[in-house]
């Protein structure tokens, strides 16, 4: 190996460990506010890769039936949970929110010439679509067991997401799909060629990062999520609902996910079901941090971008095998050091 | 009594599965009156303050503000202005003072919430000192000081305090008592639980002694204060009619009490306000 290839190399590991540091952060706030280990954080990515996909060869896209049939079960399930706390049936008022931003997003998706408008365009509609998923996830599949163990919370979970890998099959099909690059540039410094692309996604993850940090250190919500995390009781009895705290930081993972599969789209080829094994990269960045510091687990995922960049050159057929392996000396460690997250009572 | 009740609990059981934690309690709270729950530890005293927050579910009637409260969940009581600090806090440890207290007013808007800010650092000069150190760094005191404040921040009506002089020193425990009684200045109603009887009979209205989960005795502190079984049982004095006249109460006693202070504990005994009776 070259100097060259080694550049070539560590770039496209830092382009992968970006997005899979964003989704360890995703995981992470999921895991900390709501104690559910999102799995189908990958979902959200591969959705939004297919989606955009889809605007640009000029294919309807499809995924208002899954956020419609969403709403529909949020809206019956909000009437149920009324009627069993003897009140009045009511819709509550999140509920009728998520309901008119679905509704919003998928008439622009319906409406708008997609094809021919720009980038930017295909993708702020692709992330309006998805951010709702998340939140309407939580109220359809965990709301109603927020209190249950962290097992039964993972179950569903496990649940939650083969079914949408089912239904990403359904609506998106079993082909591939691969968007055009942002631009196409390449700039060359010193020995090494830098692609555009790599630029985009350093900086869009850099950003995102820094506004991360900036909402949960100043913003009143950002610190409401924390203060879940820290202390969920504590949280209830300054008037934190547990249910806006999930709703809130599904809503932010989703936003995540789908930013993430527009970042990565034009860099690989997604099919219905590769946003799982995307994720489970994140995840084992957040667990390199002990599913505790975020700044940890951001660390973690960039090195395991980097070992699978290099892990593709070395032994390609094998890259998966080395980059999950990473996790056995990183969990002998943390079990040895009993750091981190200890196990629920 | 003459105030507008606040709060009423009429009838309340609570059990942990099988076995009644709580049973059948009747209590009420007028709007600016200082309550106290005294009882043992175990006697169901943190029970009955989770029930009447929804944090456990109950048997029984009860109201707030006029109001039944059993369809609301905790964070909607807190909207009505009804809050507990609960026996261990519950404080955002890894957030500063500041973030602390912001997020009691989590309901309030911005300007609401700087308003209230500075009262609490006016009444809590020790908390200004300390706004940007984390809340798990304070002492015990502070800690109190960061929970009661925390409260008030959201502008309750009732504040319920569980165990506030637990495991702190006694000149602290002074300093929580005398900001207790201040609060009653500002029109802030207290549920107070305490195994500290005396601190508690000294600051309260009223008061009801919590034995086994059941309501054993009731009246106004004063009385309770004077109370022989009162006083055997958790002032430490030894002498039945030390402190007033047996009568002074309902003469047939409800139930037995075991002297649970040493003998040594006579009339001069001090109280030990900051010595948490757990093993
Ligand atoms: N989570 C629980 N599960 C089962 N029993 C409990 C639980 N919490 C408290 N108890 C029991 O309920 C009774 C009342 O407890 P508690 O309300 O904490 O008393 P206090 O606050 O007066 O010390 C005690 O006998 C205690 O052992
Ligand atoms: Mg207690």
């Amino acid at each position: 190996m070259n100097l060259q290839v080694a550049m070539l190399l560590g770039q496209s590991g830092i382009t992968s460990g970006a997005v899979y540091a964003l989704l360890a952060l995703a995981i992470l706030l999921v895991f900390s506010v709501t104690r559910i280990l999102l799995i189908p954080q990958g979902e959200f990515v591969s959705f939004a890769a297919l989606t955009m996909a889809a605007m640009q060869e000029g294919r309807p896209v499809r995924l208002g039936w899954l956020l419609g049939a969403l709403c529909l079960a949020a809206v019956a399930m909000d009437l149920i949970a009324s009627v069993r706390a003897r009140r009045r049936p009511a819709v509550s008022r999140p509920t009728l929110w998520l309901c008119a931003w679905a509704a919003a997003a998928t008439a622009l998706s319906m409406l708008l010439p997609l094809a021919a408008l720009g980038h930017a365009v295909q993708a702020l509609v692709t992330i309006a679509l998805i951010v709702p998923l998340g939140p309407l996830l939580y109220r359809v599949c965990f709301q109603p067991v927020a209190a249950a163990h962290a097992l039964v919370l993972l179950v569903i979970s496990i649940a939650a997401h083969v079914a949408l890998v089912g239904i990403a099959l359904f609506i998106f099909g079993p082909e591939g799909a691969r968007t055009e690059p942002f631009s196409d540039a390449v700039f060359t410094v010193g020995p090494a060629l830098i692609q555009s692309q790599t630029l985009w996604v350093v900086a869009v993850s850099a950003l995102l990062v820094g506004l991360l940090y900036v909402g949960f250190e100043r913003h009143l919500y950002g610190k409401a999520l924390r203060a879940t995390a820290v202390d969920r009781l504590g949280a209830e009895l300054v008037g934190i609902s547990p249910d806006l705290a999930g709703r809130v930081s599904l809503a932010v993972a989703a936003f995540i996910g789908a930013l993430s599969g527009v970042l990565i789209a034009p860099i690989i080829t997604i099919y219905f079901d590769s946003g799982f094994i995307i994720s489970l990269k994140g995840f084992v960045g957040a667990l390199i941090g002990g599913l505790a510091s975020y700044p940890l687990a951001a660390l973690g995922a960039l090195v395991v971008g980097q070992a699978e960049s290099f892990a593709t050159f070395w032994a390609s057929a094998y890259k998966e095998v080395i980059v999950f392996t990473l996790l056995i000396p990183v969990l002998l460690w943390r079990s040895l050091a009993r750091t981190g997250v200890e196990d629920e009572e | 009594m003459t105030t507008p009740l606040l709060l009423e609990v009429r009838g309340l059981s609570v059990a942990y599965g099988q076995v009644e934690a709580v049973s059948d309690v009747s209590i009420a709270v007028g709007a600016g009156e200082i309550v106290t729950v005294i009882g043992r530890n175990g006697a169901g005293k943190t029970t009955l303050l989770s029930a009447i927050m929804g944090i456990l579910p109950s048997r029984g009637a009860v109201r707030f503000a006029g109001e039944a409260v059993a369809p609301f969940a905790i964070g909607e009581r807190v909207g009505r202005g009804l809050c507990l600090v609960p026996e261990h806090r519950a404080l955002f440890g890894s957030m500063t003072v500041a973030d602390n207290l912001a997020l009691g007013a989590f309901r309030h808007g911005a300007d609401e919430r700087r308003a209230s800010q500075d009262e609490m650092f006016a009444l809590f000069p020790r908390l200004a000192e300390r706004r940007s150190q984390l809340a798990a760094t304070l002492s015990g005191g502070e800690r109190q000081m960061l929970a009661l404040a925390r409260a008030l921040m959201g502008r309750p009506r009732l504040l319920m305090l569980d165990e506030p002089s637990l495991g702190l020193a006694p000149l602290i425990v002074r300093d929580v008592f005398r900001i207790v009684a201040e609060l009653r200045e500002r029109g802030v109603a207290i549920l107070l639980v305490e195994q500290n009887a005396r601190a508690a009979l000294a600051v309260a209205d009223r008061a009801y002694v919590l034995e086994l989960g059941r309501v054993a005795l009731e009246g106004p502190a004063a009385e309770l204060a004077r109370d022989p079984r009162v006083a055997a049982s958790y002032l430490g004095i030894g002498g039945r009619h030390r402190d007033g006249p047996p009568d002074a109460l309902n003469p047939t006693p409800r139930m037995s009490y075991t002297a649970s202070e040493p003998p040594g504990a006579g009339p001069t005994a001090t109280p030990r306000p900051g010595e948490d009776k757990r093993p």
